[in-house]
């Protein structure tokens, strides 16, 4: 996996640089180890195709328990498709193929055997733009544990519970049966960390999730990301690097690779890392660039 | 004076002209030849319709809709049989169209393969069967008919296998537009729950897409009560003297006992036929009326 060697290394931390970013972030003073411990989902050799089109080659990562993990990179890098190839949602594009292994507690979720819509409700996933159901707040909380067949004590108190978790409850507890249409891009995007919470996943996606949002909906909803860690393994897709490096534990950098004779560009991983380790001390010419704003 | 002034006065003189390119003599005769076309079309229509109105205005009246037609005093003989027979027709076509449709426009939309030759063909086919002459979907019925082994296909059930046959490609067609209109991100958020493509479908899709598919049936309806053309082919009759009692009751229908009018000479059935035609008329605009309003009080931005 040559494309990976920077993952595959053991490494020493360089010299810490001060940097304002990286000082917004708790990483160093939770003292993460180099690799995640206890990897919640890890990816071995994912390759995933459009039809011909090569997407992303040969991509090796692992998710740890309770943390964030960022995947940042420009346009077109595949980071997307591979948030997407973690609850197999690929699945659903004609012509996707995926090669290579997800793994989520050792079990690879491209197995034969597997049914991807059981991964997905172990998995969930929050979307770029804020995709609320045109139902009601607590209907659109109570569809996931419906259609999914959880068996469910108190319908009225799992809504509550999960819109305590996404906070929202204080915001919506006297409207709970108007339309979720009502609220505002940052209500409605927490709704839908609600919804998702509401199944009881294990790991939560999220795929620019404040993409749409204006700085205070953001602030709030990078927020909520912070309390959700301590219940669940959070992996994010973010165009924004200051983002990344406020909320994320470790960091993917993904680029794109122009073939040279079709010009198809191909994502691939160039570093993967602890974010502080990531914003202060990359260990790639490609990473520095682009975090310090050279390219992308 | 300054160089500044002078930019300045040129400027003003360029823009401020007093005319305006766009009422050349050239684009003044084009817009009066759009114009006119326009008129055309419309005084075209107006001008029928008033007439027609006028011609029937005598028969405006309760005997038009309670009586049954009577060939013995044409003055006071009515259209219930047609009236009631275009309706029973109506709720069948929609008994048969509407399922079928939904069901045909949700598998193209939401299951079939895109890249397989054979869903291609039948999205090619669809196109064209909206173009099909209503008259081939009344041999078409008479075929079904006899398949069943009816021997009078003159009823309910003949008629509405016909018109239901016609405007099932329209219900098709608008009912996926209607999905399609469904946004992929209310889809991906379902089925990333752990929700089957099936409770998608049937939960998030259709449920959204049901104001246009009303508005589809409704239009399709529409213009399936105004024909004529299949039901004479099925051989509904010019003229019952009874009101439908079920499926397979002989019927007439409203466009069939105009037809069969306006071939008589006597000048009191013209004025019937004149007068059956605006209620024909007021029936089309209720449902296109409906339609309309359906659509503009359930439509929803996205």
């Amino acid at each position: 996996m040559p494309a990976n060697a920077a993952y595959a290394n053991s490494r020493t931390p360089a010299g810490h640089v001060p940097d304002p970013l990286v000082d917004a972030h708790d990483g160093e003073s939770r003292g993460l180890p180099d690799m995640p411990p206890d990897p919640v989902m890890e990816a071995f050799g994912l390759n995933v195709y459009y039809g011909d089109f090569h997407a992303v080659h040969d991509v090796n990562l692992s998710f740890g328990r309770h943390e964030i993990t960022a995947l940042i990179g420009p346009s077109g890098c595949g980071k997307s498709t591979v948030l997407r190839c973690l609850n197999r949602m690929n699945d659903l594009v004609t012509g996707a193929r995926v090669e290579g292994e997800v793994t989520y507690h050792g079990q690879n979720m491209y197995a034969r055997n597997v049914d991807p819509i059981a991964v997905r409700t172990h998995i969930g996933m929050v979307f770029q733009k804020p995709n609320p159901f045109p139902k009601s707040i607590y209907d659109n909380i109570a569809y996931g544990p419906k259609v999914t067949g959880m068996k469910v004590e108190n319908m009225d108190d799992l809504v509550e519970g999960a819109l305590r978790g996404a906070a929202l409850w204080d915001e919506v507890k006297d409207k709970l049966k108007q339309s979720a249409y009502g609220l505002s891009g940052g209500q409605q995007q927490r709704l839908c960390i609600a919804r998702t919470i509401a199944t009881k996943p294990d790991v939560i996606l999220m795929d620019e999730p404040c993409s749409a949002l204006d700085p205070i909906a953001t602030a709030r909803v990078e927020d909520l990301m912070h309390e959700l860690r301590s219940d669940y393994t959070i992996i994010i897709v973010t165009h924004n690097m200051q983002q990344a490096a406020r909320v994320s534990d470790r960091t993917a950098f993904f680029t794109a690779r122009a073939d040279e004779t079709t010009g198809n560009r191909t994502g691939l991983l160039v570093e993967f890392d602890r974010t502080s380790q990531m914003f202060s001390a990359p260990r790639d010419k490609r990473t520095e660039d682009y975090i310090s704003g050279r390219f992308g | 004076m300054s160089i500044a002034t002078t930019t300045a006065r040129e400027v003003t003189q360029s823009l401020a002209t007093g005319r305006s390119k766009e009422h050349g003599p050239a684009a003044l005769i084009f817009l009066g030849l759009l114009w006119f076309s326009m008129f055309f079309g419309v005084v075209v229509l107006l001008v029928l319709i008033i007439d027609t109105i006028i011609e029937g205005s005598s028969r405006f009246d309760g005997a038009l809709l309670t009586e049954y037609g009577s060939r013995v005093s044409p003055e006071t003989t009515g259209f219930r049989a047609g009236i009631l027979g275009s309706a029973w027709l109506m709720v069948f076509t929609a008994l048969f169209a509407v399922p079928l449709g939904i069901a045909a426009a949700l598998y193209l939309e939401e299951f079939a393969n895109r890249d397989r030759w054979w869903n291609r063909l039948i999205e090619l086919n669809l196109q064209n069967l909206a173009a099909v002459p209503s008259i081939v979907y009344g041999l078409l019925a008479v075929a079904v008919m006899a398949l069943l082994g009816f021997d009078n296909s003159g009823t309910v059930l003949g008629g509405a296998i016909a018109l239901a046959l016609l405007i099932l490609p329209v219900i098709i067609i608008t009912t996926r537009e209607a999905v399609r209109a469904v946004p992929r991100e209310i889809r991906d958020g379902s089925l990333a729950l752990g929700a089957t493509v099936w409770q998608t479908t049937w939960r998030q899709t259709l449920p959204s897409a049901i104001p246009g598919i009303a508005t589809g049936t409704i239009l399709g309806l529409s213009r399936a009560i105004g024909e004529a053309a299949p039901l004479v082919v099925v051989g509904l009759a010019g003229s019952v003297r009874f009101d439908p009692e079920g499926l397979l009751s002989s019927i007439t229908a409203l466009p069939m006992q105009i037809f069969s009018l306006t071939s008589q000479s006597q000048e009191d059935f013209q004025t019937a036929a004149s007068a059956a035609i605006v209620v024909l008329l007021v029936m089309i605009l209720g449902l296109n009326g409906l339609a309309i309003f359906i659509r503009n009080k359930f439509q929803r931005t996205w």
